[in-house]
């Protein structure tokens, strides 16, 4: 599939319009799992605009993002950047035919430390 | 006949007060907001001066639409223009429905000279609902046809 | 019947992109009436006006259609041209084909329609016009500035300058405004108060000004040239004419806890006070709210200490009615309130401070005597945080601003500047978006911030702060550059909050019927051309009400306001709008309804002679308007039940002509 159709897909399915971030980094500044990401939220926002899809989309960064939407409640131009983190991970979901992961494996793979937020997005993220 | 459905341009005169929504207008022009040509203005000093005779004489002469706007309630220029032109087109509007002029082809809104988009935006809207309804054959003064 | 000129104008490619001029300007010329009829570049140029005056003369033309932009932009230019061809200027119509045709429609053909029929509808109405003469009103030669800041102090001595009297209408116990607070002013860093204090000085002094300070604008009435306003001056319940400002009574007041709103907060006044040491006028004030006395009867301490018996329990609000021939606003700006900003912390920790509580933190007149120490423990900080954006430049989401506040960037550049001066063993951080410095020296003093100082600039906003237990701030923020997650430990977060205008500005805008855009800012009658003056004849803007300016901008901006105000009291008379209703006392039957609608009272009832049919003479009562105070709105044209009542300029048969034309287009 084009890459054109790629961020097509993923601007349609987040509804998020890259071209309002002000590129102040108050997403990233927020992010509690930055250091878990190789791309964290403001680089998504500007890699999509850009169109450098393949790169986010071999990430491990759309794993990592533990959806709590504190770059959304606190982005000032309202760009909302976990929806295009979760609408690029749906993508890649998508076009591998099938689930990333089973709901059914989850718990074997919780451990103590993971926050309880976590446990909750990995349903919604694994699921689709 | 579906081709003249289609093509269907309404004629829509809009009274538009001076000190903002003629402002607005302008606004709209000078931020390039595109809306229907088939809207004219008149300009008029307040949304108080739109005699009802004004919107009859419109309806009477083929218009489709008409539209009043003036500034926000609060903000007349002369104080207390708006709130008279909001009476005298409620009772007006009413009349007219009555007589078979849907109220979908009147309206009333408030526009200030800094809502250039907001006057696109409603002329647009209202180019489109009059579109729908068709065209106006209530009232209409068949003398006054070619 | 008329001979009628029309000029339909290119206005560059502006109009002719979109338009067929030459399609408009033809097709024109075969309207009755129309005598000559052409098209040109630039109508509003001298020598497009030249091409009018010499149609005007040459085709003895009675009526004039310009075809060009709107009439709010060039109506004057044009009406001024044919008065100097010698025709009536108000014989000249304007269609708007540029605002509300060539740059709304990308179709020629739908474009060039839409001009012909808005032509049609301006040469109909000029078949009906009738040539008008201007009457005249005096000019009382008297200002009022509203809001006695920086600006308001600037106007109002330029005004007094030229020998006018000023009235200056403040809300707080004194004049000064926000500049009374601030410590330093960029880029010279000379002390707010040593360049701002000898001119609130002035203002006392100079003879031509009045000061209504603690005093609020009740209400306004009239028309440029004749403001008639109501002031309300506040009781202070101290007798301003007695009372020294020796300051004892401040002192033995034992109402102590009340919040000092010149400090912002950050630490208390009495009950009785004085704002600042270099108050004008340097009064008492007594905060009724808190007041013993006034509250319950019981102290009256103030009164026995104050050895001029100034004090006055029973003290009223008092109106005061003036006369004004124009009216400058000058009412300024607030800091935002940032209680919707939950990640800075900011109604958490005393620590986390706004950038005008900082400036009060490092002022010598200030709560801690100019030594910076943290709210909290009086301790002196280490690490400082800047955040910058604090609400401006946010997508509208109820807790921001959508605008730049302009100032914040120059003062917190100011701001590190001066603690790292002061405090060599501080580490200062700025994390910024952009960093915005136009201004004469203004980038130097920036660069010098971070070349001389060493002050952190960072790229990227701050995400969070938390307050810890021993009292640390842990500031979360993003370095954009370096594209690393920063924490760091700070003693003092610093937020520059974005500023709005003054609450009580969009009250005021109604009573003056001045216009605001939808941030409650002051719109100017023209953003380039006119922006000091409001759209409403008489109302000047100076200062920040009108939109985010800094100090020098303030300052020449009130100085234009106040040349504009100067030139409009310097006239003796002023032209009026000869665009006025009149009755047709034949048709009128005295009913009243049109003396009930007229917002300004200028209809009135005579009992006049008239001759009848009949040959008999009847007394018969009529209205007639009073030219001077009619302003034209046309709310008795329509109220009028036998038609009587008719407006100069927007006739009932004007606008029907309009109407006709508009709607006869198959």
């Amino acid at each position: 599939m084009s890459k054109e159709f790629d961020r097509e897909q993923i601007l349609r399915t987040s509804g998020v319009n890259p071209r309002k971030c002000m590129r102040c980094g108050k997403c990233s500044a927020t992010c509690p799992s930055y250091d878990e990401m190789e791309y964290h939220p403001h680089q998504f926002v500007y890699m999509v605009e850009k169109g450098q899809l393949d790169e986010l989309m071999a990430s491990k960064s759309i794993y990592k993002c533990l959806s709590c939407f504190a770059c959304v409640e606190r982005c000032p131009r309202g760009v909302e950047p976990a929806r295009l983190v979760e609408a690029v991970r749906l993508q890649v979901v998508r076009q591998q035919g099938n689930n990333h992961l089973k709901a059914n494996d989850i718990p074997a793979l919780l451990d103590d430390d993971l926050p309880q937020q976590a446990i909750v997005t990995a349903l919604r993220k694994y699921s689709k | 006949m579906q081709n003249e459905m289609t093509t269907f341009k309404p004629k829509i005169v809009a009274f538009c007060c001076n000190w903002c929504s003629y402002a607005g207008a302008d606004l709209a022009g000078t931020n390039r907001l595109t809306y229907p040509a088939d809207v004219k203005i008149i300009r008029v000093p307040c949304s108080c001066r739109v005699n009802p005779m004004f919107i009859l004489r419109a309806f009477q002469r083929g218009a489709d639409g008409v539209i009043i706007c003036g500034c926000h309630p609060g903000d007349c220029h002369y104080t207390t223009g708006n709130y008279y032109a909001r009476r005298r087109m409620t009772l007006l509007f009413s009349m007219l429905d009555f007589l078979g002029i849907e109220k979908e082809r009147t309206r009333v809104e408030w526009v200030s000279a800094a809502e250039g988009a907001k006057f696109a935006a409603t002329m647009n809207d209202f180019v489109a609902t009059v579109t729908k309804l068709g065209e106006n054959k209530r009232l209409e003064d068949l003398r006054c046809k070619k | 019947m008329q001979r009628i000129g029309v000029f339909v104008c290119w206005c560059g490619s502006n109009i002719a992109a979109t338009v067929d001029v030459a399609a408009v300007s033809d097709t024109l010329k075969n309207e009755p009436g129309v005598v000559f009829s052409t098209n040109y570049q630039y109508m509003c140029s001298e020598s497009g006006q030249n091409i009018l005056k010499d149609a005007i003369r040459d085709y003895q033309l009675t009526g004039v259609v310009i075809c060009s932009c709107s009439p709010r932009m060039h109506e004057a230019t044009f009406r001024k041209a044919a008065a100097a061809a010698g025709l009536n200027p108000y014989m000249v119509e304007i269609a708007n084909i540029r605002e509300q045709c060539s740059w709304i429609h990308k179709d020629k053909a739908a474009g060039t329609e839409k001009a012909i029929i808005l032509g049609r509808a301006a040469i109909a109405k000029v078949h009906l016009n009738a040539p008008l003469t201007a009457g005249e009103s005096p000019v009382t030669k008297r200002a009022l500035v509203i809001g006695g800041g920086i600006a308001g102090i600037q106007t109002a001595l330029d005004i007094a300058e030229a020998g006018f009297e000023v009235d200056i209408v403040e809300k707080q116990p004194t004049i000064g405004g926000k500049m009374t607070q601030l410590d330093k002013t960029f880029p010279t860093l000379d002390c707010a108060a040593c360049i701002l204090t000898p001119k609130m000085v002035d203002c006392a002094q100079n003879e031509n000004i009045s000061i209504y300070a603690y005093s609020e604008v009740e209400e306004v009435k009239g028309f440029v040239g004749n403001f008639h306003v109501k002031i309300r001056k506040k009781a202070r319940y101290v007798d301003t004419t007695k009372c020294t400002g020796c300051g004892l009574c401040t002192e033995k007041c034992p109402v102590k806890k009340v919040s000092n709103e010149f400090n912002l907060g950050l630490d208390n006044r009495r009950a009785v006070y004085i704002p600042f040491a270099q108050a004008v006028p340097k009064v008492a004030t007594i905060d009724a709210d808190h007041c013993n006395m006034l509250k319950s009867g019981k102290c009256g301490l103030c009164a026995k200490v104050c050895t001029a018996g100034a004090i006055d329990y029973k003290q009223k609000d008092e109106i005061i009615d003036r006369e004004y021939g124009a009216i400058v606003v000058a009412t300024g700006y607030q800091p935002i309130a940032l209680d919707k900003y939950d990640e800075f912390a900011y109604s958490q920790s005393k620590d986390v401070v706004t950038s005008l509580e900082f400036e009060r933190l490092t002022n010598a007149a200030g709560p801690t005597g100019g030594t910076l120490l943290r709210p909290s423990d009086g301790t002196h900080p280490h690490t400082l945080v800047f955040v910058q954006c604090v609400g401006s430049r946010c997508e509208d989401d109820g807790r921001g601003k959508s605008y730049c506040s302009k100032i914040c960037c120059m003062y917190t550049a100011k701001h590190a500047m001066l603690v790292r001066e002061k405090y060599p063993d501080t580490e200062v951080y700025v994390f910024y978006i952009d960093v915005r410095t136009p201004g004469k020296n203004f980038d130097e003093f920036y660069r010098r911030a971070v070349e001389e100082y060493g002050v952190h600039y960072i790229k990227g906003m701050v995400g969070k702060v938390a307050p810890r237990a021993d009292g640390k701030l842990m500031v979360q923020a993003c370095d954009l550059l370096a594209n690393e997650q920063l924490h760091i430990e700070a003693d003092m977060v610093i937020l520059a909050a974005a500023i709005e205008p003054d609450p009580s500005a969009r009250h005021l805008a109604t009573m003056l019927t001045a216009s605001m855009d939808t941030n409650d800012f002051f719109t100017e009658a023209h953003p380039k051309l006119r922006p000091v003056e409001s759209p409403t004849a008489g109302i000047f803007l100076s200062g920040v009400c009108q939109g985010p300016k800094d100090i020098p901008e303030t300052v020449s901006q009130a100085s234009a306001a106040a040349a504009k105000a100067i030139g409009l009291l310097a006239k003796n008379k002023l032209t009026c709008n000869p665009c006025v209703a009149h009755s047709d006392e034949w048709m009128c039957n005295g009913c009243s309804a049109c003396e009930k609608v007229c917002p300004y009272g200028a209809i009135t009832y005579m009992d006049k002679e008239f001759r009848m049919p009949d040959r008999t003479t009847a007394i018969r009562r009529v209205a007639s308007v009073n030219p001077a105070v009619c302003q034209g709105c046309g709310a008795c044209t329509v109220a009028c039940p036998s038609g009587a009542m008719d407006l100069d300029g927007f006739s009932n048969s004007q606008i029907m002509a309009e109407v006709d034309a508009i709607c006869k287009m198959k």
